[in-house]
């Protein structure tokens, strides 16, 4: 996939940067219209939301270690601990859940 | 201290966490199919999280172009409002090429811990970007050469560092707003539906992440738009 692979990074870093660096480099002025600056508030967190469910339930190899973990995770962090915090014990929420399984079955 | 070794040194807790995080981007890129140089050449020149992690679902079929551009345009959004709201904060020297060459390093991060400052210098940016980017870098390059080596618990488990960060990043903000809670949850249960439902199935993934994000931000925009003090992004 080599020729693929080209474009497609192509396309993916490109629109990536661009979309970045255009409105950084050109926009001065505040985007002043409440139902435009309400959808771009709106939009990171919806973005992630829908990447998360329900792919996030099927990352590891048992719903369950995946749903304990995103759960824990999700309480760590409304504790208000960083994103290293909970991405880490998100895993190790997970692995316990992983290393059960495999000690029973 | 120097704006630049002030900047340096708030970038370090950043790129620890990438570092985890892009570590689990190796091994899931590996997992895809692509070469661990590939996975480094990925996160070297796009430098985002969601974006990348589409990204590679998408790749794995040949000739989506249309559809990684649009799933890339909407994933990605969110970083045209941060350059905006930081184009306002940045000092008088802090414009044109600088900003064409530093616009590159916009991730949530660095934008949310540049926007604490009182006036953002072009030299204090350039700092602040040195380790979140070195631990995007050197993060992919460890998971997609140790991923192998892992046993497949610890493998499984650290495919949810990731969405943990996603996690990390709505969670506060989903339990202090029920507006984003409600906007959250929309999106959650639309991207559910073309995830399971027997006709939306067929929908590929990148377009469904867009089409499930755009809607469920217009029912939060009509239902809730913001107030003005509330506009903190």
């Amino acid at each position: 996939m080599t020729n693929d692979f080209r474009l497609y990074l192509l396309i993916l870093a490109g629109s990536t940067y661009l979309i970045r660096a255009i409105p950084f480099a050109l926009l001065q002025k505040k985007i002043t219209n409440r139902y435009v600056r309400s959808f771009l508030f709106y939009i990171p967190f919806t973005v992630l939301a829908a990447m998360t469910v329900p792919a996030a339930f099927y990352a590891t190899g048992h719903i369950v270690s995946a749903v304990v973990g995103l759960l824990i995770g999700c309480l760590v962090a409304i504790k208000g601990k960083g994103l290293t915090v909970v991405a880490a014990v998100s895993c190790a929420s997970a692995l316990a859940v992983e290393l059960l399984y495999t000690v029973l079955i | 201290m120097s704006a630049f070794v002030r900047g340096m040194k708030k970038g370090i807790p950043i790129g620890v966490g990438y570092l985890s995080v892009s570590f689990t981007f190796g091994i899931m890129a590996i997992a895809y199919g692509f070469d661990w140089w590939q996975a480094v050449i990925i996160s070297m020149t796009t430098l985002t999280s969601a974006g990348q992690l589409a990204g590679i679902g998408i790749m794995v079929i040949p000739g989506q172009y249309i559809e990684m551009l649009i799933s890339q345009l909407t994933i990605n959004l969110r970083y045209s409002f941060m350059s905006v709201s930081l184009s306002q904060k940045t000092s008088s020297e802090f414009r044109g090429i600088k900003r064409w060459l530093l616009g590159f390093f916009m991730t949530d991060e660095i934008f949310a811990v540049a926007s604490d400052e009182e006036e953002v210098t072009s030299v204090f940016f350039v700092g602040l970007s040195i380790m979140p980017f070195l631990g995007w870098t050197f993060g992919t390059l460890l998971g997609s050469l140790l991923g192998n080596i892992l046993p497949s618990a610890i493998m499984n488990a650290l495919c949810l560092a990731i969405y943990g960060m996603f996690v990390a990043i709505v969670a506060p903000r989903a339990r202090s707003s029920k507006a984003i809670l409600t906007v959250v949850l929309f999106a959650a249960a639309l991207h559910s539906l073309f995830y399971y439902l027997p006709f939306l199935k067929t929908v590929s993934s990148g377009i469904a992440i867009s089409i499930s994000a755009i809607v469920s931000a217009v029912f939060g925009a009509v239902a809730f738009p913001i107030r003005e003090q509330e506009d903190g992004v």
